[in-house]
């Protein structure tokens, strides 16, 4: 029997408080992620208990029961309050998926400061726009990614501190440069955790939008309610797991069920810290014995791409439940996952600004391959029209997602822009910026995203950062970027490029630009194809059409062109 | 052989390395977390333009491009 029991049952007897109550929290008292997910997992008598297994390159491993997890975190906590750092301070986490990332997660929250994870893949100027947006105090990296921090460290009066937790004794650190080594560091056992309470915030993740810079999602620790709840419904967490999510902590599910999740309910969760190939990750499978799996469906039509004949040389008839987010699950994954694995992945929908699953398909529940599922209870979803954003009411009409807020783990604010945040309700309902349609048994169906941003791989890249990247490229004259399908991120960045006078397209050029954008902001965001183009089509104010360019990569029609220049 | 391996093993380190980390020949480049599944799309458009042929795109698999000697042998099909 799941978690969830029946659905229908859970969806008609409702209440956030199921929630509190079985994480003995009552409205008004001091709630702390970081406490949750270690000490009072020790509390319940699971001390020793197994909480991280961590397998790096090579396969290096390190195992930390919840015991070990509560004395790293007051550790790194201290750490950094010895520093300065005090509540409601910006804490950066550019690290790869080190066991001192997921540590030190919780420990900044121990000190009531705010977590602000962000991929170790990103360039330095994706890196500098978030600390300068955030006004970071410390940031925490590895020597392999403190280079590009130091590339931009003098235009960040603000930083001070980078924290670096491998540091080679023998290399001179550089100023406002501090080296943390946990394993050498004397454990702290007693550590006086912030008081912090629901509203207090606990996370900044950056998100990408159409326009303007990248957006700074602020959580709170009371978010902590809907991650837990969801992560023993959705992702049907029980004590005896062994738990992989493979996502990366610089990505919200990366936190809100690689860490909060997965430690709030005190199962043993397994890291892989290693580039992706087929035969490593069913090889770690089968070693750890991983019995329930939430990944993407970049990473499984990888896997489908690889061929089943690989499958058969594991045994991974540990597998107990699947689940998968970042981007729309085809049902040609969800039919294949059932059919090499015994199990279908189930989708579950939601995003940075909601926190924590949104609309999802359940254990036990009838799944449709290719459905997002339904709302989680507790959660009203529907589809509105563009217009007055009234709920659509006919069964099969493509709307927009619209969520009616007051969630525990919705965001609570964009990172000192207002205006923005007020701009995703409308007519009283949070939009997402995704549309679906719904089907007569309450189903919801993914369509497509709402705006230009690009969803590659389940990360959403914007457009406006990729072209403005080109443009400081020394041939690039202009820039208009789109996305382009494919069979395993989904979409990939293409940019469509007019050259300066002396420059001509070519193979060579083409590279330069594409690791020139690489490079500045992240792999992701490179440009896969560039398409060098005399101009550019615009609307006779010179506004740059991307949808006469989205519609051509993706064969669809072109749409009204009558405000085209020169049509 | 051993002037396309140190080529593209400069290339690598060059454009796909921050710091002072060794590379070597065998390198795991890929499963080593070096390059990643984003980044093969430029270092496999470097092997195309550098040696004047096309990889398709079955081939440039993760474990096809996992270290230096591998990339190497895979340029070598195609340069014949």
């Amino acid at each position: 029997m799941p978690n969830i029991g029946s659905y229908d049952e859970r969806v008609k007897n409702f209440n956030w408080n199921i929630a509190e109550r079985e994480l003995d929290y009552k409205p008004g008292n001091v709630i702390n992620i970081g406490w949750y997910c270690s000490d009072r997992i020790c509390q319940m008598g699971k001390a020793d208990k197994l909480g991280l297994i961590w397998e790096g390159q090579g396969g290096v491993e390190k195992r930390y029961t919840y015991n070990d997890i509560r004395l790293a975190t007051n550790t790194i906590g201290q750490f950094l309050r010895d520093l300065g750092i005090k509540p409601e301070d910006r804490v950066c986490l550019f690290m790869d998926k080190i066991p001192e990332l997921y540590f030190g997660f919780l420990g900044i929250l121990k000190t009531g400061a705010i977590a602000q994870p962000l991929f170790s893949a990103f360039g330095d100027e994706s890196l500098f726009i978030r600390l300068e947006n955030a006004q970071t105090r410390i940031l925490i990296t590895q020597k392999k990614h403190a280079p590009k921090v130091r590339k931009i460290i003098d235009k960040m009066p603000w930083l001070e501190y980078m924290i670096i937790v491998d540091q080679d004794p023998a290399k001179p650190l550089q100023q406002r440069e501090v080296a943390f080594n946990l394993e050498e560091m004397p454990k702290v056992d007693k550590f006086e955790i912030h008081p912090t309470y629901a509203e207090s915030p606990s996370v900044l993740h950056y998100t990408s939008g159409t326009t303007g810079q990248p957006k700074g999602v602020k959580h709170v620790h009371y978010s902590l309610i809907a991650q837990y709840l969801t992560s023993k419904w959705v992702l049907d967490l029980r004590d005896d797991d062994i738990y992989w999510c493979t996502a990366d902590p610089g990505w919200v599910t990366g936190t809100s069920y690689g860490i909060i999740g997965a430690f709030s309910t005190g199962v043993t969760q397994c890291v892989l810290d290693s580039g992706f190939s087929a035969e490593s990750w069913y090889r770690f499978i089968e070693k750890h014995r991983i019995t329930m799996w939430y990944s993407a469906p970049t990473a499984i039509r990888s896997l489908m791409k690889a061929g089943d004949e690989i499958i058969k040389k594991f045994d991974l008839s540990c597998l107990r439940h699947l689940a998968s987010v970042g981007e729309p699950l085809n049902s040609e994954a969800v039919i294949w996952s059932e059919k090499v694995f015994g199990k279908p992945f189930l989708d579950t929908y939601w995003q940075t600004e909601t926190g924590s699953i949104m609309i999802s398909n359940y254990p036990g529940m009838k799944i449709k391959p290719g459905s997002m599922g339904k709302p989680f209870p507790g959660i009203t979803a529907t589809v509105v029209d563009a217009d007055k954003y009234e709920p659509l009411g006919e069964t099969g009409k493509i709307g927009l997602i619209a969520i009616k807020p007051g969630w525990p783990s919705m965001m609570r604010m964009y990172w000192g822009n207002e205006e923005t945040y007020k701009n995703k309700f409308k007519n009283g309902w949070y939009l997402p910026g995704d549309r679906s349609s719904i089907d007569n048994e309450g189903y919801f169906w993914f369509v497509g995203r709402d705006d230009d941003v690009i969803n590659t791989g389940g990360h959403l890249v914007s457009p406006f950062e990729v072209e403005s990247a080109l443009l400081e490229h020394p041939s690039v004259a202009e820039s208009a970027v789109v996305a382009k399908p494919d069979f395993v991120n989904m979409e990939v960045v293409k940019a469509f490029v007019t050259l300066k006078p002396g420059f001509t397209g070519s193979k060579d050029l083409d590279l330069d630009i594409m690791n020139f954008v690489r490079k500045k902001l992240s792999p992701l965001a490179m440009p896969q194809e560039i398409e060098f183009v005399d101009s550019l089509p615009k609307t006779r104010s010179g506004k740059i059409m991307r949808r006469i360019l989205h519609a051509k990569e993706w064969g669809e029609e072109i749409g009204d062109t009558s405000t085209l220049e020169n049509d | 052989m051993e002037d396309m391996k140190e080529i593209i093993k400069t290339y690598i380190i060059n454009e796909y390395v921050e710091d002072d980390s060794e590379v070597t020949y065998d390198t795991p480049l890929i499963s080593g977390g070096i390059v990643d599944s984003f980044s093969m799309v430029s270092l496999k458009r470097f092997l195309e333009n550098k040696y004047k042929i096309s990889i398709p795109d079955d081939k440039a698999t993760p474990e096809a491009f996992d270290s230096v000697n591998k990339i190497c042998i895979l340029v070598n099909e195609y340069l014949k």
